[in-house]
């Protein structure tokens, strides 16, 4: 992913912003404009809120053939993630092996590098989960 | 000075391996090496860590522990000599990942292993000028090691950061002095990938004189004795230059060990006497009196006289881990594992 | 609405054709199915591309262009000519845009085209172009995979409905089986249950022989209105056509072991066609991997939510079985030369329908299914063809 297009979503990345639906009340990672339920009358009523980071695992792979830029971490762990707020996303969980991790694990989110745009490129950083420390 | 510190995080990799398994690679007896050295293990960055996102746990865990508002963080200061970048700062990603953005100053510092104390004091400095309410300071490091040099046995990761202000100081600090001269002892030129060093030259003229003088000179100046202190945090490149030192300047084994994190995690650089503080913090009272000394090759010595306040009692320590809960959560992976991560072997298309 | 049939059908070999361009599989296909359907370049009103991704795989955009020009469409009657994109989707949906300009009375005669060289890069491009399908801001970037995204679904599914691991090894094992009676497959062979759980994984659980591969090639459909159609025996006639949309992301969706744009579409389109799921008498389906061919059969409701893996295991869904599925050998076998395969769904379906499918022939069959998936589900098409009037 080039610069720029990375940049401009880091506040998402790094710090799990997203949107409420000022009309339903209804969470939404990343950021909305429009809530898919109450479509107009949610316009302008879209408020910023930062999710805590705590969640649990729905569903999970173990990745043994990723894109190359995720190679260094092979065999990692993908996994859809829903936020206690209620929100789900897709993140890898780190920390944890193959062996350990199972759906409905508790996890918490960590700040982690994603991935480098070659070796003079920038690099990514971003949302990881790990197990969630007690 | 009624800047002090009001709260601090550390974080250290769980990933772990020993000098035996080092020595085993490179036919060394690693044991007798480990022993020699103090250290048992070093901890290792997984391939997704980096100073930058270790300074960013380090100062999210000092953040959880109290209840300010990060926009109100004047300045983050980040020492360190493993900067992701060469140009472009680490500070500025903390500054973003903490959500201090945008009103603040940040600026990246480099003084070997003494970066992190050097950011703690400018920190200091702006907080008790009033010129900022808060400020960040951060040590964090993933210290470079080549490849069958010595440096292996020891470099490691980790780091802590200390949130500085006026208001709800749980440590504070009696005094500061430094001891600076130019004493190449270890450098790294530009563009090198690894670390050189003056062998056994990096003993007496280099981390003895410094840490020995910055101790003595910050003593003499509070007209203090190791017998007034509970705790010492001395920079610890191995287990053992940090004993002799303290059994020189008069203090026990018992107000070493606290802070005395090496054996166990190796040399985590300019997270070293962040990371003890932050241990020694997490174990003392209110009352207690702590003397702290860095060392940067090059050379210099920050030396920290602390005493620990009454807020302690009312500082949520709880709300992030503990630097020996850190310590104690191990990985140990085999040589082969560690140059991966490390990035030491290069993969077709690096 | 008028009625629309298809009148002419063609399909080049898929697998990995070294000699052949984009151009070549692309007029070759298109050649074909005007030669079925008899008629001139001159009875042409408009064509329709499939194409997910010329500009990444061969750095090639404006294919609709390219090939109305190489079929010798350009310069004489100037017809117009349009690339769809809907990843995975993106022949059905082609199909589906073809199917309206003749329903909607603008069109008489219309090509639909759908093709794909993916080969000319390494595997690793390739894989990383087929994922940008998936959302590149908030799931690649992260670190997912497309094959990770359907073994998180094919996880869920073994979860919830205790789908077994040797149930997914069984729909790679009947496409494998259906894919060597199809001489334009890309493997012709069959395989065992051993040969998918020996493979090595992919992403677990998950492992090569659950994914589709990488194909090379390129189908063609002549449509037509009534009229047209009337003047040829073979037309077979579009009873049904359903497209729906879903949130791109996997994880936006409450639940994984369904996609909710499949059940849309084929409520749609079997409203449409005015009949019901076990009036299908062979179905092609978007089985990119063998969970996503276990989630579509459930969906399009040949089998009930969660006894898609047993209808596997007892071989209902292969040739001689209840609903004969992805007889072409499917995206596993047959190939996925991504914008091309849902032209080649209406191929096979149209073979079928017509009783040309040779050995994979299901006897009297008289009402065909296509379904096609763009990335994990936030398209789908399904459109039903038939030959009973």
């Amino acid at each position: 992913m080039n610069m720029p297009r990375f940049w401009r979503e880091i506040q998402g990345r790094y710090n799990l912003i997203g949107s409420r639906c000022g009309n339903c009340g209804e969470y939404f990672f990343p950021k909305r404009d429009i809530c898919p339920k109450c479509h107009r009358k949610s316009v302008g009523k879209m408020e910023t809120v930062k999710f805590s980071g705590r969640g649990r695992i729905i569903s999970y792979s173990i990745v043994h053939d990723p894109h190359p830029e995720y190679k260094d971490m092979r065999p990692y762990i993908m996994a859809i993630i829903e936020l206690e707020e209620g929100p789900r996303l897709t993140a890898q969980v780190v920390d944890c092996s193959p062996e350990e991790v199972k759906t409905g694990m508790e996890v918490e989110a960590t700040f982690r590098k994603l991935a480098e745009d070659g070796k003079e490129g920038v690099i990514f950083y971003g949302y990881k989960f790990r197990p969630l420390r007690k | 000075m009624e800047a002090g510190i009001i709260s601090y995080g550390a974080y250290i990799p769980r990933y772990r391996i020993k000098p035996e398994e080092i020595g085993r690679v490179w036919g060394e007896d690693g044991a007798a090496r480990g022993k020699g050295l103090g250290v048992m293990a070093k901890s290792v960055p997984a391939p997704d860590e980096d100073v930058i996102t270790i300074a960013v746990e380090a100062a999210r865990n000092a953040l959880k522990r109290v209840d300010i508002d990060p926009k109100d963080i004047g300045a983050i200061y980040t020492g360190s000599e493993s900067h992701p970048y060469a140009v472009k700062p680490t500070s500025t990603v903390v500054a973003e990942a903490i959500m201090a953005s945008p009103d603040l100053t940040a600026a990246d510092y480099e003084f070997a292993c003494k970066a992190g104390t050097a950011a703690l004091q400018n920190v200091l400095g702006l907080v008790e000028s009033g010129i900022i309410k808060y400020g960040m300071a951060i040590g964090s490091d993933t210290s470079q090691g080549a490849p069958g040099d010595p440096l292996e046995y020891t470099a490691s990761a980790g780091g802590a950061a200390f949130l500085v202000g006026k208001d709800g100081v749980i440590a504070e600090i009696n005094g500061m002095y430094s001891y600076t001269t130019d004493t190449p002892d270890f450098w790294r030129r530009e563009g090198q990938p690894y670390p050189s060093h003056g062998g056994r030259f990096t003993g007496e003229p280099a981390y003895f004189r410094h840490v020995l003088t910055a101790a003595k000179g910050m003593m003499e100046r509070m007209g203090t004795e190791a017998k007034d202190y509970d705790y010492v945090v001395l920079h610890q490149p191995n287990g053992k230059f940090p004993r002799r030192a303290a059994k020189k300047l008069g203090f026990s084994p018992e107000q070493l060990e606290t802070g005395l994190l090496t054996p166990r995690i190796g040399n985590t650089y300019s997270g070293a006497v962040p990371l003890g503080l932050s241990a020694v913090l997490d174990a003392a009272e209110p009352g207690n009196r702590i003397l702290a000394v860095s060392f940067g090759s090059g050379a210099g010595s920050d030396a920290f006289d602390i005493t620990v306040t009454d807020e302690m009692k009312k500082f949520r320590k709880e709300r992030a881990p503990l630097v020996m809960d850190m310590v104690n959560d191990e990985v140990f992976i085999d040589y082969a594992t560690y140059v991966k991560y490390r990035k030491k072997i290069r993969r077709k298309g690096d | 609405m008028r009625d629309v049939y298809v009148i002419g059908a063609g399909i080049t070999k898929f697998g990995e054709l070294w000699e052949r361009s984009f151009r070549d599989i692309g007029i070759e296909a298109g050649i074909k199915a005007i030669n079925d359907a008899g008629i001139s370049g001159a009875d042409i009103d408009a064509l329709y591309i499939g194409n997910m991704s010329a500009g990444a795989f061969i750095n090639q955009e404006h294919v609709a262009s390219l090939i109305a020009d190489y079929v010798g469409l350009a310069q004489t009657s100037h017809i117009p000519a349009i690339r769809v994109e809907a990843a995975g989707a993106s022949g059905a949906v082609a199909f589906r845009e073809a199917f309206l300009s003749i329903a909607s009375g603008m069109h008489d005669v219309v090509v639909v085209g759908g093709a794909e060289k993916m080969t000319d890069i390494g595997d690793e491009m390739a894989n990383a172009i087929t994922a940008m399908a998936i959302d590149q801001e908030w799931e690649t970037v992260f670190g997912a995979t497309y094959a990770s995204l359907h073994a998180m679904m094919a996880r869920a599914h073994m979860e919830r409905y205790g789908t077994s691991r040797e149930q997914l090894a069984m729909v790679s094992v009947i496409n494998h089986r259906h894919g060597a009676l199809n001489p334009n497959a890309q493997f012709q062979r069959e395989i065992s249950v051993e040969t998918v759980l020996k493979s090595g994984y992919v992403a677990e659980p998950l492992r090569v022989f659950d994914m589709c591969p990488l194909s090379d090639g390129a189908a063609a459909l002549v449509l037509a209105s009534e009229v047209v159609a009337k003047k040829h025996g073979n037309a077979v006639k579009i009873m049904g056509i359903g497209q729906s949309s879903d949130t791109i992301s996997l994880h936006d969706r409450k639940d994984i072991t369904t996609m909710d744009a499949s059940v849309h579409a084929a409520k749609r389109a079997y409203e449409m066609a005015g009949i019901k799921p076990e009036d299908v008498d062979v179905a092609e389906v978007y089985d990119s991997s063998t969970i996503s061919e276990i989630i579509a059969i459930e969906d399009l409701g040949f089998f009930e939510k969660g006894k898609g893996g047993k209808a596997a295991e007892d071989e209902k869904i292969a040739l001689g079985g209840d609903i004969p599925v992805n007889t072409s050998g499917g995206l596993k076998a047959r190939g996925h030369p991504i914008g091309a395969t849902g032209v080649a769904q209406i191929v096979e379906i149209v073979q079928q329908l017509r009783g040309e499918a040779g050995k994979r022939q299901v006897n009297g069959a008289e009402i065909g299914l296509a379904h096609a998936i763009g990335g994990t589900g936030g398209t789908a098409v399904v459109s039903i063809l038939g030959v009973k009037e």
